[in-house]
């Protein structure tokens, strides 16, 4: 297929608080917290008590199912407690970090010299195996099984998303050893798509032993999902692996310097991030972290990831395993009068032309949580399709998952999408139905009935 | 603004669950969201939302309505004024439409909203704004004399019928303020077809000769038909209807469907907002046209194909009707054909069934009924065309 594709289908949401290319401050991580729900479907095992010393690279869970997938703890420090929820539910790992950081060595190695057995065995020891995501349902890759291919996305097109080039600057050997590794290991293809703005200008261009392709378009260009999608679609009964540059960039400094260190720059955004800028930070750091960035005084809303398919993890919570980006906006708890009924509602962005905004193409806005109307059932049936660059058919897509109908839900392609592929077809419902978490629970029946 | 806000919270806890108004919660709720857009927060998913929803794609198509109804209320005082040859002015043309269209927007409204809210409040979910845009379609599509009571009947019947049985607005397979028409053109045939029934007033002078104000009676040659009674040149002629007639809309018919000008300027509402589909509206047209002109090759009218458009309530149902959301072919490729199906079937019945002169509010409906179908078979084609060429690859 063409390595050259061009998405005319949806949408760049103008919303303010993009973070400057500057690293702002170095993180010093005080309490660290390693999620296990930060996986889909993951049982965890805890390896450690509260007391225990950890090193960064320690395991602290084991997947339940298949347990030489190990999940580490990004700091050296003491285990300080164990959150749980209900039903003891281990929701949160949470570690005290030493002022002085200590490693795991798991020795250098080189790639070229190892057996595609001992690469999986090395990345499983590290912890850094559930960086592998499993296409279709988005899960932990199983160890077990053969990729069809190895898919990266080289860029993000989610609203504010952290700019994968600076975010991953001078990280580019580190990158080729885990393609490397990643090839070798799974014995497939690595495609990866570079952004077509700047296709020359990445270091992604100059990976050697990939598939390259260039993407064009507005968001969801950049999921990764969309681009499987029109590269080689996923079919029943078919396994890909997704990875972010972000993890391959993890992978690669285990082989090169032998270390867990999952250490990367982190986008604080959002229009209510004052200065948003980057932080050099971990998976698992605090909000507490990064407080210049925001007015505790006001109502804020702090999502670990983008505006559309982050997690609300709240002003105490932690960043979660593969985020690289904060969103700081503000609760709109706020009642408008007459919002609908006004002819021009300046402050706020529509994709549709019902409201004038489309007339300020350029307009950037402070965007707040407020859900801007109530929920209803399915009435307008073309703006999902304008905003999903793929070709399938999203409210039948939809219905077969509400009806929990498989056959269904097979034809119309749950096998190709993840919730943050629709995100944005929930982004301009009017019905402010709840498409991802349709989505969500499709998939949860997929894997209860086909796992 | 402040003191409404204070004043709706102050009342609010009496509507909710275990309030003394508990029971008319869904309907608090429905007045509440139509003054303040609701101070709900995104709780799962995306955590951000486009200020558009339902309320504002419904309101759009109500004021794309609105030159219709104004222009129907004026015609409808017009043609009174014309048919007893009294020579009003303006206002008098337009105090008397109200007196005949504003009673038809209450017993719509009041009706269908009143059932709506009941339902919700049974069904304990939030009152939804479909009916806002039926309610004001039903009144522009029937006669202006329908008696209230029928109308009232209708409305009933298309709402608990055609809409609440299927779990309310989205849930449809006819279009309700069509389903309405059905309901009284078949139950009540009288008074909704012929030439007498088109006019305000002529059916009550008829009968009971009095009129709201008759002058010297009707005029002589005044026959009230609409154009399709007479489709042909020289019955067109005859009955004095030139192209821009119909085309400004100074005819008799339903309230809201005679002026092509002001569905046009609806239209062109609900496609700048891009609330209905061109595509449905461009191949309506287009299918009027092709069966006009087939007909008009083999000799079944002498209209040329065009004038098709501008008679009846072919524009009227193109525009509003056939482009509903709910009831129309969901996929792009299914609302070519569906709206090709529309305006060639209301067409073809209307050159080829000697028995309804108009064929518009049939063929919508009929089209409602296949939609899925058209939807399915464009879906699985679809499907097709992909997996061979995933094959291929």
């Amino acid at each position: 297929m063409s390595n050259n594709i061009y998405l005319k289908k949806g949408l760049d949401i103008p919303i303010n608080g993009a973070a400057t290319q500057n690293t702002k401050k170095v993180i010093t991580p005080d309490v660290v917290a390693v999620k296990p729900t930060d996986f889909r479907g993951l049982v965890p095992k805890l390896l450690v008590r509260e007391g225990d010393k950890v090193l960064a690279g320690t395991p602290v869970l084991a997947d339940k199912m298949s347990q030489n997938i190990l999940f580490a703890s990004p700091v050296s420090g003491t285990v300080a407690e164990v959150i749980r929820g209900e039903k003891r539910k281990l929701l949160e790992v949470r570690i005290k970090a030493d002022a002085e950081q200590e490693y795991v060595d798991f020795g250098k190695q080189k790639v070229s010299e190892m057996s595609a057995e001992q690469i999986k065995e090395a990345i499983l020891v590290a912890g850094l195996w559930p960086a592998l995501t499993q296409r279709p349902y988005g899960i932990i890759a199983n160890p077990e099984s053969k990729p069809k291919a190895i898919f990266v996305s080289a860029f993000s097109t989610a609203p504010l998303a952290a700019d994968t080039e600076f975010a991953l600057n001078g990280q580019a050997a580190h990158i080729q050893t885990a393609v490397d590794a990643l090839a070798k290991m799974a014995g497939c293809n690595v495609h990866v798509s570079v952004n077509a703005a700047n296709a020359s200008a990445s270091v992604f261009s100059k990976l050697q032993n990939v598939v390259l392709h260039t993407v064009s378009g507005k968001h969801p260009a950049g999921n990764v999902g969309v681009q499987i999608h029109h590269i080689s679609p996923v079919q029943k009964g078919e396994i890909v692996w997704t990875v972010s540059p972000v993890m391959l960039a993890a992978i690669g400094k285990l082989f090169n310097t032998g270390k867990y260190d999952v250490s990367r720059k982190i986008a604080v955004t959002g229009p209510k991030a004052i200065n948003p800028a980057y932080v050099e930070g971990l998976p698992g750091i605090s909000m507490k972290d990064i407080k210049e960035f925001y007015d505790a005084s006001e109502n804020l809303r702090f999502i670990s990831g983008d505006i559309l398919t982050g997690t609300n993890i709240g002003a105490e919570g932690f960043i979660g395993f593969f985020d690289n980006q904060v969103t700081i906006l503000e609760e709109g708890d706020k009642y408008e009068l007459l919002g609908w009924a006004k002819p021009f509602r300046p402050k706020l962005f529509s994709a549709s032309r019902t409201y004038f905004s489309w007339l300020t193409p350029n307009k950037k806005y402070d965007m707040d949580t407020n859900l801007h109307g109530g929920p209803r059932a399915f009435v307008v049936n073309d703006v999902y399709g304008k905003v999903l660059p793929m070709d399938l058919y999203p409210v039948y897509l939809l219905k077969a998952c509400l009806a929990n109908d498989i056959d269904k839900m097979e034809k119309f392609g749950i096998y190709e999408v993840l919730e943050e592929d629709l995100a944005l077809c929930e982004y301009v419902c009017p019905s402010k139905i709840y498409i991802q978490q349709i989505i969500t629970d499709g998939i949860a029946l997929m894997l209860k009935e086909m796992c | 603004m402040n003191g409404l806000r204070n004043f709706v919270d102050k009342i609010k806890p009496t509507f909710e669950k275990g309030g003394k108004l508990g029971f008319l919660h869904s309907t608090f709720d429905a007045f509440e969201t139509f003054l303040f857009v609701p101070n709900t927060v995104t709780r799962r998913g995306a955590h951000v939302r486009d200020c558009v929803d339902l309320k504002r794609v419904m309101i759009m198509v109500v004021i794309a309505l609105v030159p219709a109804m104004l222009f129907g209320i004026w015609n409808t005082g017009y043609q009174h004024s014309l048919a007893f040859g009294l020579d009003w002015g303006f206002w008098n043309i337009v105090l008397y439409g109200l007196v005949k269209v504003l009673p038809l927007y209450i017993v719509s409204y009041l009706v269908g909203l009143g059932i709506e809210f009941v339902s919700a409040q049974i069904q304990g979910h939030e009152v939804n704004e479909g009916y806002l845009v039926s309610g004001m379609l039903i009144p522009l599509i029937v006669p202006v004399d329908v008696p209230l009571w029928m109308l009232a009947i209708a409305v009933a019947f298309a709402v608990i019928i055609g809409k609440e049985v299927f779990g309310g607005t989205g849930m449809n397979i006819w279009n309700p303020a069509l389903l309405t028409r059905a309901f009284l053109f078949f139950s009540y045939p009288s008074k909704m077809s012929g030439d007498t029934v088109w006019t305000g007033g002529v059916e009550r002078w008829m009968n009971e000769g009095v009129a709201f104000q008759a002058g010297n009676g009707l005029v002589d040659g005044f026959s009230g038909a609409t154009p399709l009674a007479n489709a042909s040149m020289q019955g067109l002629q005859d009955s004095g209807y030139s192209l821009w007639d119909m085309i400004l809309g100074t005819i008799p018919g339903s309230v809201g469907e005679t002026s092509v000008i002001a569905i046009l300027l609806g239209a062109i509402v609900l496609l700048w907002t891009g609330v209905a589909s061109w595509k449905i509206m461009v191949s309506s047209v287009l299918g009027g046209l092709a069966i006009g002109y087939l007909g008009y090759a083999v000799g079944a009218t002498d209209l040329p194909g065009y004038y098709q458009l501008v008679m009846g309530g072919f524009l009227f149902g193109t525009v509003f009707m056939a482009t509903d959301p709910v009831t129309s072919a969901q996929t792009e490729c299914g609302k070519w054909i569906y709206g090709f199906l529309v305006g060639a079937l209301a067409v073809t019945v209307r050159l080829w069934n000697p028995g309804y002169p108009e064929g518009m509010m049939l063929a919508i409906l009929l089209m409602n009924t296949f939609a899925p179908l058209i939807d399915h078979y464009v879906i699985e084609g679809s499907l097709k065309r992909r997996a061979k060429k995933v094959k291929t690859a």
